[in-house]
């Protein structure tokens, strides 16, 4: 970490880039002193990066939605309601998997739009908008459970396990959809004003951006990238619980992965290749404590420690106070 | 914007603004009603007595919570460290009841440090307050999972569970009186006094609504910052101890605790990231949280709909506080 903070320094090299660096040397040099070669072989790589897949997907809408100053807590139970819903349409049936997929998306779309009408319209804080909506979720969740059973198809397993040339499938996917918000963001109108919209919402508005409309479709894409999470999760285990988002930690360890990854809470700055940068930080933290074989809770006491320090290391320097 | 539109509809509206009476205490007397209505155990003095004794550890949250909320931050610690209280004093005492002190003693020194910690991180290091108490949380929750070995059980010793538990009877006017009430009340009054009659309490909306003009003022933010997340870890602490007092020992003891601390807070009026919250409201947001919970028991309410309901009333609270910020 201070490498990264001494490369931050010279300016050098960009954070996310020394963030990845710095987590694949200390994941290599794991690997090699525990003497666990296969880590390094072209599976042990695939393995840990297909551990990025629902964080990062999940992770790159927090992202669109810090940018413009709003936060959502809801992702970790829309994740569970997504999976649940496409496991109970697709009901282990191939034929189903499009209107699987759609009903999955479309409970993204609609938890979306409730969430960035809360923010952006009735004016309510975003932390307490989508920590409600989240609890509702939460509630729906545990008592519809019990009457949407479901499972995903084989052929729809294929996302998960299956791949091209030794990638797998879903890393093809975390790709593609990283580098068309990338695009978005950095490539187009949609993208600076989205910037302008976080960075200060008031001179934005005067600059004749409708503000409220990036707000909306900032947490409308969130959402739905939540219900690509859960479709992911659905494939690869097969079904869908109402505890995997939130046991997986998805809703702080999404925003945890975005601001280690340069973003500020506050909007206006960062960006995805951070994201993904905080992403794999996350994944090789994991991989690397399974390598130690610490003990499991020693090892969640070590990864609340290295979020803040990961933190504190660019924000120590700053003048301005945080909230 | 509800009271102007009770107004509307009541045609006399300038009285019911100059009253301005918070919905919440409406809303509050209305679940009440409704409890005793229900129920006539809550018709007696001992009865709502208990009720207070058991809204007793969420109130004391809330109004420690406070402190952090009107300074501009977020403390979502304070569940995993009710767990690491209740769990430490388990073990510390292992139903020895002479070693009570030592652990109430070690609890508060617990506390004290984890407030310290995040405190100091948010003020100096400027880490958000939510990923700083996240941290905290892993941090907690992990430390009180290894030191029991991740699956505790059991009950804290008799004395230790007093303060939770034991009630005085036979006290005139209300026949029962129970420790937790008095710890509540004390609790309460310290807290209130510090908000609202110290200059530390009157300068942290200050700080919540522009650090930067409170330190140009001379405000010592970051000191007062790091003050307001040891009031919270030292509520928590006392919550702990209640909450002890009232179940077995077990790792899920603070589950939830923190969202509910701030729900309770939001519906009382508490504006989030900073500026305006009186304790009067923080107190009165968590009773109407806890009236609500009982009265949802009481009729029978599934309960993991629960949480829904809690969702659906942190929404509405949050969107009429924000109406009122604008009206205002």
């Amino acid at each position: 970490m201070s490498a990264a903070a001494a490369s931050l320094r010279r300016k050098s090299i960009n954070l996310p880039v020394a963030l990845i660096l710095c987590s694949a040397l200390i994941y290599s040099i794991v690997a090699l002193a525990t003497e666990q070669d296969a880590q390094l072989s072209w599976a042990g790589v695939m393995g840990l990066l297909q551990r990025m897949v629902a964080l990062g997907i999940t992770a790159i809408g927090q992202t669109l939605v810090l940018l413009v100053g709003s936060i959502d807590l809801s992702v970790a139970n829309l994740i569970s309601l997504a999976a649940i819903l496409a496991g109970f349409v697709m009901h282990g049936s191939s034929a189903a998997i499009a209107l699987g997929i759609a009903a999955a998306i479309l409970c993204g779309l609609v938890v979306g739009l409730i969430n960035g009408v809360l923010v952006a319209v009735l004016a309510v804080s975003p932390l307490i908008a989508t920590l409600g909506t989240g609890l509702v979720l939460q509630g729906v969740l545990s008592t519809a459970y019990e009457s949407l059973p479901g499972h995903a198809p084989p052929s729809f397993r294929i996302l998960a396990y299956g791949g091209v040339f030794g990638i797998p499938f879903a890393l093809i996917l975390l790709a593609v959809i990283t580098a068309a918000t990338w695009y978005v963001l950095r490539r187009t109108a949609i993208g600076y004003r989205l910037y302008g919209v976080g960075g200060n919402a008031q001179t934005a508005r005067l600059a004749g951006i409708r503000t409220r409309r990036y707000v909306i479709g900032a947490h409308v894409a969130a959402s739905i990238a939540a219900a690509v999470a859960g479709l992911y999760l659905v494939s690869w285990l097969g079904t869908g619980t109402p505890w995997m988002g939130r046991d997986g930690g998805y809703d702080l360890g999404s925003v945890a992965v975005v601001v280690i990854g340069g973003t500020l809470l506050s909007g206006g700055r960062g960006g995805v290749a951070g994201t993904i940068a905080g992403v794999f930080v996350f994944a090789t933290i994991d991989a690397v404590f399974n390598m130690l074989q610490l003990n499991p809770f020693l090892a969640q006491i070590l990864r609340g420690v290295i979020v803040v320090t990961a933190v504190a290391v660019y924000t120590v320097r700053g003048k301005a106070h945080t909230a | 914007m509800m009271e102007q539109a009770i107004a509307r509809i009541a045609g006399k509206p300038i009285i019911l603004r100059k009253l301005r009476i918070h919905p919440t205490i409406a809303v509050f007397l209305l679940l009440m009603v409704a409890i005793v209505w229900l129920s006539p155990l809550y018709r007696t003095a001992p009865g709502l007595m208990s009720l207070l004794q058991r809204a007793a550890p969420i109130v004391i949250l809330t109004c420690g919570q406070t402190f952090v909320l009107v300074a501009g931050g977020f403390d979502l610690a304070v569940g995993s460290l009710i767990t690491l209280v209740v769990v430490a004093g388990a073990l510390i005492t292992e139903g020895d009841p002479s070693m009570t002190w030592v652990a109430i003693a070690t609890v508060y020194g617990i506390g004290i440090v984890a407030g310290c910690t995040s405190g100091a991180i948010v003020a100096w290091a400027k880490v958000p307050s939510i990923i700083t108490t996240l941290g905290m949380l892993l941090v907690a929750k992990g430390i009180a999972m290894m030191w029991s070995g991740g699956a505790p059980q059991g009950y804290l010793p008799q004395n230790l569970r007093f303060f939770g538990r034991y009630a005085w009877r036979h006290v005139p006017l209300v026949t029962r009186m129970p420790v937790a009430v008095v710890v509540l009340v004390v609790a309460v009054a310290i807290m209130c006094w510090l908000l609202h009659g110290t200059n530390f309490g009157r300068l942290l909306p200050m700080i919540g609504d522009n650090p930067r003009a409170a330190e140009l003022a001379g405000v010592p933010v970051r000191r007062y910052r790091m003050a307001t997340f040891v009031i919270s870890a030292v509520a928590a602490v006392t919550a702990g101890l209640l909450l002890g007092g009232f179940s077995g020992v077990s790792v899920d003891v603070g589950t939830g605790y923190e969202l509910q601390a701030v729900s309770a807070a939001v519906i009382g009026g508490v504006v989030l990231l900073g500026g305006r919250g009186s304790m009067g409201g923080a107190v009165i947001g968590a009773l109407t949280l806890y009236a609500l919970f009982t009265l949802l028991n009481l009729i029978g309410f599934p309960e993991p709909l629960r949480v829904g309901v809690q969702g659906v009333i942190l929404v509405v609270a949050a969107a009429l506080t924000a109406e009122r910020g604008r009206a205002d």
